[in-house]
Order: structure tokens, then sequence, then C-alpha cells
């Protein structure tokens, strides 16, 4: 740039292109704290006084934590995805692999895990990278600890827990999932299962030349890309929300209140390991599931409980099974699916302890 | 010029084969868009993230869905059009 002949003329414009992206900026960040101010307010209003709802009224309260919790899910969501996208564009996988490389397993672990809630990345990625990682020669134990960390400390996750329930559960949360990807990443580096991965992996020479998606970007190209990431991931997880919001709002205002606190309440020692059963095979992202917590913890239950459950549908699904079964034997998918949801059952007994609802 | 579109058919791949047809048709260029679906070539492309656009064998993006205009420029720095 700064061999370019016309370099004053370049300068000042893109000095004045630098303020018109700081006013645009600034003017998107007063909408979003006005919409999130006003959020309980207009549907107070609207409820109450248009509708004719007594707020008090089962309709009445579904249709208000329906109305609110839609707009405020996706304020949270389009905010932080924005601002977390953008952070994140200077990180990539590329970056992480090589971060990852020659590192001892423990070390390793612990290191892969923390760069797999960093790094951006996606589960339709989970297979590529995995080839990459081990091809290149990542241990797999530390490569599936990035694979773990991954999906369970996402950001639409923190962002929910953080504006649902604050951030002593987030945190929480985020250092439960952390130990889980970990643990079951040195579990599965100790049971030396690399005979269960597909042989071509470990054939599969890297070629080309390595492109860091990371470097040389501008300004104005990772704000876009953190404009088109909030656009895609709420075009992917629209359904799951309004499901999820739905249920959520059917639990709030016609659920009776000790139903759910007999069945699955703290006087029930197998509530934890039953709610992972049912999370596992279930297929959802934390936007849909935790209009669904949030709705049950008011209804009594107890955080671990719920946050266990979570932890089963973001970390282990069926669709992402059949995509790793192309690089993975099932024997490993099943030892893989039985280690993290062990974790995550110890973790939801854990919170149950820290966190009495 | 060869191009291929890397990705197992997220919505970004799509976005990607889109915005690179429309570059190609500014450029008037009329080559085949080609798409690798198999996990095992597009890492042995060295892709860890999709989607990705290989031109005449190189990986030029990967990771991210540049606007028309961008692949444009990679486009005609790479071929010789």
């Amino acid at each position: 740039m700064s061999l370019h002949p016309g370099g004053a003329v370049d300068g000042s414009s893109t000095a004045q292109a630098g303020r018109r992206r700081a006013g645009r900026l600034a003017l998107a960040v007063v909408v979003w704290v006005a919409a999130y101010t006003l959020n309980g307010p207009l549907w107070d209003w609207v409820v109450c006084d248009l509708l004719r709802l007594d707020l008090g009224s089962r309709v009445g309260s579904g249709v208000h934590f329906f109305l609110f919790d839609t707009v405020k899910i996706v304020l949270l969501l389009a905010g932080i995805i924005f601002v977390v996208t953008v952070l994140r564009s200077f990180m990539s996988v590329e970056r992480t692999r090589s971060l990852l490389g020659g590192r001892r397993e423990g070390v390793g672990n612990v290191v892969a895990a923390s760069l797999g809630v960093v790094t951006p990345f996606c589960s339709c990625s989970a297979v590529p990278a995995f080839i990459g990682f081990v091809a290149s020669g990542v241990p797999l134990g530390v490569t599936m600890s990035f694979l773990i960390a991954s999906p369970l400390v996402n950001e639409v996750a923190i962002a929910l827990l953080l504006g649902m329930f604050g951030p002593g559960p987030t945190a929480l949360y985020i250092g439960a999932g952390l130990v889980i990807a970990v643990v079951a990443g040195l579990v599965i580096g100790r049971l030396h299962l690399e005979r269960w991965v597909e042989p071509f992996v470990f054939e599969t020479r890297l070629g080309g030349q390595v492109i860091d998606p990371a470097l040389g970007l501008t300004w104005d190209q990772r704000i876009q890309i953190g404009v088109e990431e909030v656009r895609t991931i709420l075009r992917r997880i629209w359904p799951y929300l309004l499901v999820g919001i739905g249920l959520g709002a059917a639990i709030h205002g016609w659920a009776p209140q000790d139903l759910f606190v007999r069945y699955a309440g703290p006087g029930n020692p197998l509530a934890v390991p039953v709610a992972v059963v049912i999370g596992v095979p279930l297929y959802s992202n934390a936007a849909g599931i935790l209009p669904l917590v949030e709705a049950l913890h008011d209804k009594g239950l107890p955080m671990g409980t719920l946050l266990a459950f979570m932890m089963a549908v973001v970390a282990l699904s069926l669709p992402e099974m059949i995509l790793l079964r192309r690089v993975l034997k099932p024997r490993l998918i099943v030892t893989f699916s039985g280690v993290v949801a062990l974790g995550i059952v110890a973790v939801g007994y854990l919170f149950n302890v820290l966190l009495p609802a | 010029m060869e191009v291929s579109i890397l990705g197992s058919g997220c919505a970004n791949c799509v976005a990607l084969e889109k915005n690179t047809r429309a570059a190609l048709a500014d450029l008037g260029i009329d080559a085949e868009v080609a798409k690798v679906t198999d996990v095992a070539a597009i890492a042995a492309y060295g892709v860890m993230r999709t989607p990705g656009l290989v031109v005449d064998g190189q990986v030029v993006v990967s990771g991210r869905v540049p606007r028309p205009e961008e692949i444009a420029a990679l486009l005609g720095a790479t071929g010789p059009a």
C-alpha cells in the first residue's frame, strides 16, 4: 500500500472510508441498544393494551414470552455473532493447526480445547479439519479435544446464556465445556484408537500451498464477514429458534408448576443421565434449546440437569456422527460419544450441587 | 481456465459458487465450474474450512465467501483469461 505512487490521495480516501465505517458501526450500536432496551416495554404495551390480555393469564404470559424472547434472542445473536466473527477473523484453522504441531498430549489437549473456542469453525468442516490435523501429525486425542470444544463452547451458547442467566452460569458452562473437551481428548489419546480411524486419513498427502484465510484482510472485509455470518447463522437456525421459543412459551404459559419438578426435579437422582440420553440423538443448536432451558428453569428444574441436556444436544448429534463416519470407524464414534456423554453427566451432577434450583 | 468449488454442500459453498459464476460472467470468461464434494479430496487440497475456490490447481480462497468483485480480481490475477 505504501508503494502506491498516489499514496497521499490513497491515504486521505482510506481515512474518509474509515470514518464512514466507524459512523455506520456507531449507528448500528445505537440502534441495537435502543431495540434491546425497548423490547420489554414494547411487548408489555402490545400484549396488555393492544391485545387486551392479562399478563398473569396463561395466554397472556405465553404470548408475551414468545414475542419478547424472539426479539431478545435475535438481537443477542446478531450482536454477539457479529462481534465474535470479526474478532475470530484474525484466527484460522490453519493457524490453530500450526500452534498444535509438535505439542505433547496433555498441554496439547488444553491448547486444542481453548483454540476450539476461538477458532472460526463450523461442523460442516469437521471432516476436512480432522483429516488436515491428523494427516499433518497432530495426535488423535489432541484433534478430538479441538473437535469437541468447538461446537460445545460456541458463541451462540455463550451469548444466550449470558442474556438469560448472567455471567456466573455462563462462566461455569465455558469452564465445564473446556474440561470435558480436554479430558475426553486425553482419554481417547490414551486408549490409542488410531486403528479405528479410516486408514486413508493417514495416507492423505496434503498438497497445495496452505492459504491462511485470516491473513491480509481489510477491516471492510472483516466487517463484511461478520455481517454475512450473522445472516447465514440466523437463516440456518430460525426454524429451531421458533420451535424452541414456541415450546418454551407453551411450557411457560400452560405447564403446571410442579409437573417437571415432580419427574426431573432435584428429587430424582437419575434426572441428569436421562436428560443426556434424551439429548444425544436430538439435533438442534443452542438457539433452539436455550428458550426451552429458560422456561424449564422458571418451572424449577435445576441448572445442572438443564445444561447437561443442552450440552448433549449441541455436542453430540446423529447427523454429525454420520459425517464423522467418513473418517472414523463405528467403534471410535461410539467410544467418542460415550466418553463425551459421561463427561456431560458428571458436569450435570456437579452443577446441580453448585447451582441449586 | 479450470475453476472448482470445494465444499460438501453447505450454505457457504452454494454462495461461493454463485459469486464465482457472477465473477466469471463479469469477466466474460466461459469456464466450467466444477464441484469437489468428497471430503478426502477437499482435505488433500490443504483446505480445512470450507468453502474453497481452486483456479488451475491453486487454492485461492478458503474458509470465506468473497464478493464477486474480489473473486473477479483473483481470477484476473491467476489466469491468462
